[in-house]
């Protein structure tokens, strides 16, 4: 859509422009918001009849609709989800819709650079809720362009007009003309002055209903291109070797044996950033182009690089685990401080403590990193698989110093991201290389360049205290925290906001606790860190929700009666973080009863088995799991069946949620199972999936049920709700099953040799 | 010069010999069906069938192809309109999110099920090791199933 429902009042900011121009913080950095673009929304417009109503409808002489996506597709399904909107308002047969994907679009004004499309990028499950009024608006705008063009063709007023299936009725004239056949007319009219209103809700006949994945067939066939698929005229191959030892740098290097590799065709060093600070690629190295992949891959093992000794080579995880709880024996930042904590926590009946571990894990989406670069003169094109279309650009700007406005960049659809694309380090590396050598070039990673130059998702040791009072009352609460921040080398970060990212303030049980504190201390370990699917919720739900199973154990409760009183202490609750501004306690119980009906969780169970469960809500969504599991004498663990639950508000594109809620539960607990980054002497160990082993089919149970729990008619974020509660309800099943408390991430062996030993 | 089939046609490859099937096949024949995910064969988002089998391509050297018939899942269709089973059953259970492991997952099943035609969920816990990253293998199982069932009928 042109921006239709903004473009006639110019230049007059109303609330209705800020949702095609706010930039979200987290995606679009220094993305300034500007003005919108009305005048060029308006000098865009068809003079002449064209197929085209606005960007993102193309409505062809048979009646097929193509409907533009502007979002990154990276499975999610929002290339399915975001038109099936706009083809609800603009009132067709989804049979008649094909998808077109949409390159960056972005202006510049007098305030700076803004976006043409609307805001575009994937990250913090906003990729729907960011788009649900907008897309909706762009799909009734249309309709009603339809409508003002027939009603001027018919010379009848435009409310004796309607629509039906894409076709345009007028019965008082007896008219009828398909969309294909008013289409030219209509993309010649003006803007309408505001968005038309929306349709009321239960007359949808494609939003809220199941709806398969746009692009299934051509996956499947093997037609879709992913972006390391990119192949263009005069492509040229690379892949760099980067610093083995985190922060290390090039002191010389001998590239004869790889030049004389049949298909290399040039060899170069490759400038990283200083140890500390902010990343613009992960690592220094040296690049190998050549005429193919396997040439460079070749070439690249036959050089030999001499490193200089890095800051970070004695760097290791044990150092890192060690220096936590060094740092756990002593104060640190409180950030959070509600009540008497310390009063509390005297007065209590009796206190309960544990520490628990969560992990460095890699983000090993199974498309490795990869970036299409053509930079000339006075041009660059970028085709990349990113969550981050604009980061693309401004990687693309920084590194070439062309102006964003001739940089164009295209999404290809992504082999998983999970956050690591979030970053666009791969596009820099791309454009520094075609930069140098003039050519268009395909980088590639490969798994192990993947796996070891990462943005990790931060390890941590949390140390959680509870006060109960003499009836088992939790009075007071505290966790305390040291862990690698992800905000670790963010530019201008103050070390006094590092834990921002690790702690959400507002998390369960906060309301709930009168005396309530939360600390931070954090430790410098030279491992980058990122957003990985979920953030911080994954960690703070695993230890949150084991402790309340510890809490209920030792002072004699059940752990759901224990939770449901906890959740039941407010109705309603301030959110100040992503997610909020607001979090409904029972929303969090209504899950929470009903997994545990649905896995019968009062049962008893014979020995050897068990059932645990846990709840959290992330980034506005709401989930639950039940898991029961069996383990064998020697500790055999097999998850016996996982009842899944989530409440989004309202599920747009059921299928696609029930897809989320199962993938999310199973990326959960495969990584809870046995996924580790380590570090020796300042090293990655984990290299590919032989030390890094994702779950396999062999490990999801057949009784996986996924529940859709709607709740009202705001659909929140899918992508990262499900997975927080699913390792806590994992660990709290073994410990229902056998007594062993796995209070350290991964479970890896700790299961067999608690009980063998 | 190595001499194969791929997808029922001939093809001569006159490069490095130790090139892996994967490269050859992506680079040189620009058929990007066939996924590179870990270079070790553990993952199999690049397998293929070689003389009706399923193999990882990434642990293939084109030098072993001589006389050789290769299919990718460009190849795996019976014609455009018309799906394999295992890609019917694939389509009909919404199996893939971001698809990237799907056509060498996909490859693994239609040879498992030459195998084990109508299979147990054990007999796919172990012979299907393919790695999804997403996390689909609760659609996978049931595509599988589902395969079964529409090969039988085709029968």
């Amino acid at each position: 859509m042109r921006i239709r429902n903004q473009a006639s009042k110019q230049h007059e900011p109303d609330l209705s422009k800020r949702r095609f121009l706010i930039a979200g913080a987290t995606l679009s950095g220094s993305f300034l918001v500007g003005l919108p673009l009305v005048s060029m929304a308006a000098a865009e417009q068809a003079s002449e009849g064209s197929s085209q109503i606005g960007y993102f409808i193309n409505i062809l002489e048979n009646g097929d609709v193509i409907i533009g996506n502007n979002q990154p597709e990276i499975g999610q399904g929002l290339r399915t989800t975001l038109p099936m909107l706009v083809a609800e308002e603009l009132d067709i047969e989804w049979e008649r819709v094909r998808i077109e994907s949409m390159p960056l679009g972005i202006v510049k004004t007098a305030d700076g650079y803004t976006w043409k499309y609307g805001p575009q990028g994937v990250g913090g499950s906003t990729g729907l809720t960011n788009n649900w009024t907008h897309m909706r608006e762009v799909g009734a705008t249309g309709r009603l362009m339809l409508l003002q063009a027939a009603a001027q063709l018919w010379d009848v007023p435009v409310e004796q007009c309607t629509t039906r299936l894409g076709v345009v009725i007028c019965e008082s004239a007896g008219k009828k003309a398909s969309y294909g056949e008013l289409v030219k007319l209509a993309s010649t009219l003006p803007l309408p002055e505001t968005a038309p209103p929306l349709k009321a809700m239960d007359g949808y006949r494609i939003v809220g209903k199941p709806h398969h994945n746009m692009e299934v067939r051509d996956i499947i066939t093997g037609k879709t291109k992913f972006g390391s698929d990119t192949q263009m005229p005069g492509m040229r191959y690379a892949v760099i070797l980067r610093s083995p030892v985190l922060n290390g740098t090039v002191a010389s290097f001998d590239d004869s044996a790889a030049r004389a590799v049949n298909g290399v065709l040039d060899v170069f060093e490759v400038e990283g950033p200083a140890p500390g600070a902010p990343y613009h690629i992960l690592a220094h190295g040296v690049a190998v182009v050549a005429d193919s992949t396997w040439a460079a891959i070749e070439g690249r093992k036959a050089l030999s690089v001499k490193w200089n000794e890095s800051p970070s080579r004695n760097d290791s995880s044990e150092k890192f685990w060690k220096e936590n709880l060094e740092m756990l024996s002593g104060d640190g930042q409180v950030v959070h401080d509600q009540g008497d904590f310390p009063s509390a926590l005297s007065e209590a009946k009796s206190v309960i403590r544990h520490t628990y571990e969560v992990p460095f894990v890699s983000h090993a989406p199974l498309e490795p990193q990869n970036c299409y670069a053509w930079v000339q003169e006075d041009k660059v094109h970028v085709i990349a698989p990113t969550q981050s279309p604009s980061g693309a650009s401004r990687s693309a700007n920084a590194v070439t110093g062309i102006d964003r406005l001739d940089i164009k960049v295209d999404m290809a659809r992504s082999g998983g991201a999970f956050g690591r694309r979030l970053t666009t380090d791969y596009v820099s590396e791309a454009c520094i290389i075609s930069k140098k050598t003039g050519w268009p070039i395909q980088l590639v990673w490969t798994r192990d360049d993947d796996m070891r130059n990462d943005f990790y998702r931060p390890g941590g040791t949390h140390e959680l205290v509870a006060g109960l009072d003499d009836s088992g009352k939790v009075m007071a609460w505290s966790q305390r925290l040291a862990s690698g921040s992800k905000y670790y080398r963010r530019p201008n970060m103050p070390d006094e906001d590092l834990w921002k990212a690790e702690l959400y303030p507002d998390d369960f049980p906060k309301a709930m606790v009168d005396n309530y504190r939360l600390e931070y201390f954090h430790n410098a370990i030279g491992l980058p860190r990122g957003s990985w699917r979920g953030p911080a919720h994954v960690a703070n739900g695993f230890v949150i929700q084991s402790f309340l199973d510890e809490i209920a154990h030792e002072s004699g409760q059940d752990p759901l009666a224990l939770r449901l009183e906890l959740l039941g202490r407010t109705e309603e609750q301030e959110y100040s973080g992503h997610g909020g501004p607001k979090m409904t306690p029972g929303r969090l119980t209504r899950l929470l009863k009903f997994v545990s009906e649905q896995i019968d969780y009062k049962r008893e169970r014979p020995k050897g088995r068990g059932v645990g469960i846990a709840t959290h809500f992330t980034f506005g969504g709401y989930a639950a799991h039940a898991i029961e599991v069996s383990v064998t004498d020697n500790g055999e663990l097999t998850i016996e069946r996982i009842v899944a639950a989530i409440d989004c508000g309202y599920a747009v594109n059921p299928n696609a949620v029930e897809a989320q809620l199962q993938g999310g539960t199973i990326d959960a607990l495969s990584t809870a199972l046995e996924l580790e980054i380590t570090v020796r002497d300042g090293q990655v160990v984990q290299k590919n999936f032989n030390n890094y082993p994702l779950m396999k089919i062999d490990q999801v149970p057949a009784l996986f049920e996924a529940h859709i729990l709607n709740y009202d008619a705001t659909p929140t974020g899918v992508g990262e709700i499900p997975l927080a509660p699913a390792a806590p309800a994992l660990t709290n099943a073994i410990f229902n099953a056998t007594g062993v408390r796995i209070r350290r991430l991964p479970i890896a062996d700790q299961l067999r040799n608690a009980m063998t030993a | 010069m190595i001499t194969f089939q791929v997808n029922g046609k001939d093809v001569q490859f006159d490069g490095d010999p130790d090139t892996r099937l994967l490269w050859a096949l992506r680079d040189n024949l620009q058929l990007t069906g066939t996924k590179y995910g870990c270079g070790i064969g553990r993952c199999g988002s690049c397998t293929v069938h070689i003389d009706g089998k399923a193999r990882r391509a990434c642990m293939t050297s084109v030098s072993n192809l001589q006389g050789k018939s290769v299919t990718t899942i460009e190849g795996l269709a019976i014609n455009d309109e018309t799906l394999h089973p295992v890609q019917q059953a694939w389509l009909e259970a919404d199996v893939p999110q971001c698809g990237y492991c799907q056509p060498g997952l996909i490859m693994a099943t239609v040879d498992f099920l030459e195998k084990h035609p109508s299979p147990s969920d054990t007999d796919i816990n172990e012979n299907i090791d393919n790695l999804c990253r997403c996390g689909t293998y609760v659609r996978v199982r049931r595509a599988i199933h589902l395969a079964a069932e529409l090969t039988a009928k085709a029968k």
